[in-house]
């Protein structure tokens, strides 16, 4: 009797085990599903169309495994690869520049208007983004007070425009990526025990030196986030380049759009994407390495 | 760097110091000497002022009034990265950011000391702890992290160490291991270590003097012993460790003593040993100092007729008795299990006596409850 119970007792407790190896695959399934419905199969649509050449129709391409078409993309492209680069580093940039004080405020100073301030901070969201970005068109024109006070400080002449140009381009994405940048930023300060904040200062050190050697360090989390958070939509927006640029501040988001809505050329546009998405990766991956954040996120 | 890190040395000197928030004073017009290298606790419940005290030395807050003096520098108004004075956090504080050398050379770098090297690796064979240099503070042990908390404050040799219920977060055990180590370290080191609890067995294990705080002022200072053996206010008496205060009057003298009336039976109480200002006085004995006799066996001292034994508790060293006397207030008596006499059971009717060196004597205005009500683990 004794041995047969315990025989039951070790098959339910087999039985248990396998249970709870099985849990966290049944727990995964809904969202493996998911990826695979609308991420995997995507990709690999996208992967297969940039293959693809020019059949007889308009619209239609026949399957040739044609990888040329990305040294062509690259070759023919390379010029609205760099500036959509380059546009989204400097909009991130500026948008640090903004965020971090900014954050740093609402985290350590504003007492009893924190949760104010922080619904201020993503307040743009209840308004469209495309009518905030037309918005800046309104805010940099000739009769904008932007302008007017920059003409005159006598720090652009009255001939300069500042629509249609590089500027408000970069102007409009780290306007519009703010937020991404700020709510992160503020999480990791926030974050931050003040009381490892007193103690810098009881060891010597004053305000500016605690502020580089113990809060800087410590938010770098929250620098990692939010500047990935800004960069990476940053770098395949149209909108802002469609909106507040002119033809020479073309951006690659826009050569897709175009190929896609416009022409019609999806291989061209299906190359672009997933070359946009594969350099992407690369930096961001270069980026976390080396800002070494791994083991305080 | 010339300033006062490097060169204040001496006692510690609080000159009528207060601190208020509002309508609430958190300190009190608080004076205090610290003489350069003891050990010196300020004990008190949560809320009676202790760590704002610490914070105002460390320079975390401004003095409402009152000034600050290490020797003959005036720190009031010194900013606290200028002070000559070290933190041991509550919990510990620790940069996460770097490792467990970095953390300890953090103040030796901010004030450009040659060999850094040299210094945290002497100060984490102090704690013990050279393996873990390269860690991180996440990687440790509370106890490990709780040395190297103090291992990063006294590498820098200040004047003064505060310390603010730095074992408040161990466990019972290491706790205990901790209090004696700090001792030896303090020895060793020979700095002036100030330590803040509310813990009293911690504060008499480690401390040559200890100032009991109590609403922003200091209920009475003095050394361990000093302070259990004599507490000169009901609140000392009930913080303390536990106190029997019997409500009497002063009936007479005999010499060097007082005849004190409680609730008609005599007893004797030595005159430097009473506190109250009248006749009217609360006579205080320890329940360890109590002895328990049978009716009919002799007894010398103060003695006290028509106890029950209310309730026994059987404790392995010691025996706790709840005593009913006449009057109706229960008595507690500890008694050490080492006479061979058999316990005492409930209900048994018993005299309790005492030598009378033991009693002390406080104000009969006091509240008999002062102290007592505090509840000595919990956390601020």
């Amino acid at each position: 009797m004794v041995a047969l119970a315990k025989k039951v007792d070790i098959n339910n407790s087999i039985a248990s085990l396998k249970q709870k190896v099985a849990m966290p695959y049944l727990l995964l399934l809904p969202g493996m599903l998911w990826l695979i419905v609308f991420f995997l199969s995507p990709i690999l649509t996208l992967v297969s169309t940039s293959t693809k050449e020019p059949g007889l129709g308009f619209g239609e391409f026949i399957q040739t495994y044609r990888w040329a078409n990305y040294t062509d993309a690259l070759v023919n492209l390379q010029e609205q690869f760099i500036r959509s680069f380059v546009y989204a580093l400097i909009a991130t940039a500026i948008a640090l520049a903004i965020a971090y004080p900014l954050a740093y405020a609402i985290a350590f100073k504003s007492g009893k208007w924190k949760n104010v301030l922080l619904v201020l901070v993503v307040a743009p969201f209840f308004c469209s983004f495309l009518l905030r970005t037309i918005a800046w068109r309104q805010i940099l024109a000739q009769d904008g007070i932007v302008f007017k006070s920059l003409v005159t400080l006598h720090l652009i002449s009255p001939d300069t425009r500042l629509t249609s140009s590089a500027f408000a381009v970069i102007t409009g994405l780290a306007y519009n990526f703010l937020p991404f940048m700020t709510l992160p930023l503020y999480a990791s300060l926030e974050r931050i025990d003040p009381r490892t904040l007193e103690a810098s200062g009881d060891l010597y050190a004053n305000g500016i030196v605690t502020f580089r050697k113990v809060t800087v360090p410590l938010s770098m989390p929250g620098v990692v986030a939010g500047t990935l958070l800004t960069f990476i939509p940053a770098a395949g927006d149209f909108v802002n380049a469609q909106i507040l640029g002119n033809p020479s501040t073309t951006m690659i988001g826009n050569v897709i759009n175009a190929q896609y809505l416009q022409t019609a050329n999806y291989p061209l546009a299906a190359t672009l994407s997933f070359l946009l998405m594969l350099m992407i990766l690369a930096l961001v991956l270069v980026y976390i390495r080396k800002s070494g954040t791994e083991e305080l996120v | 760097m010339s300033d006062a890190s490097t060169s204040a040395k001496g006692d510690l000197k609080l000159n009528n110091i207060s601190k208020s928030y509002g309508d609430f004073k958190a300190v009190d017009d608080l004076s205090l000497i610290i003489p350069e290298g003891s050990f010196f606790a300020l004990l008190g419940p949560s809320g009676c002022g202790k760590t704002t005290t610490l914070r105002m030395i460390a320079g975390l807050e401004e003095p409402t009034s009152g000034s600050i003096f290490v020797g003959q520098t005036d720190i009031t108004e010194m900013k606290p990265y200028k002070r000559p004075v070290n933190t041991v956090f509550q919990n510990y504080a620790l940069f996460p950011h770097l490792t467990i050398f970095e953390n300890i050379a953090f103040g030796l770098r901010r004030r450009g000391i040659n060999d850094v090297e040299g210094a945290v690796n002497k100060v984490l064979d102090l704690v013990e702890l050279p393996h873990l240099a390269q860690r991180k503070p996440t990687q440790l042990s509370g106890g490990q992290q709780q040395r190297i908390a103090l291992a990063r404050a006294i590498v820098n040799r200040p004047a003064l160490l505060l310390l603010d219920e730095p074992l408040g977060a161990l466990d019972l055990k290491l706790r205990r291991q901790m209090q004696i180590e700090l001792k030896w370290i303090q020895k060793e080191v020979g700095l002036t270590f100030v330590h803040v609890t509310h813990d009293q067995e911690e504060a008499m294990t480690m401390a040559d003097t200890i100032a009991v705080m109590n609403e922003g002022q200091i209920e009475q200072m003095g050394s361990p012993a000093d302070l259990y053996d004599n507490p000169k206010t009901a609140f000392v008496a009930n913080f303390l460790g536990q106190s029997n205060l019997i409500k009497g009057t002063i009936s007479g003298n005999d010499g060097d003593s007082h005849i004190v009336d409680l609730f008609g039976q005599k007893i004797s109480l030595q005159k430097n040993r009473s506190h109250a200002v009248d006749n009217s006085i609360y006579a205080g004995i320890r329940p360890e100092k109590f002895r328990i006799s049978r009716l009919g066996t002799s007894t010398s001292g103060n003695i006290l007729t028509g106890g029950h034994i209310e309730d026994v508790s059987y404790i392995g060293v010691s025996t706790q008795y709840q005593v009913e006397m006449p009057w109706g207030q229960e008595l507690m008596v500890f008694e050490q299990n080492d006479d061979g006499v058999a316990p005492f059971s409930k209900g048994e009717e018993v005299n309790i006596s005492w030598e009378p060196i033991f009693t002390f004597g406080l104000h009969g205005d006091e509240d008999a409850n002062a102290g007592s009500e505090v509840n000595p683990d919990e956390d601020e």
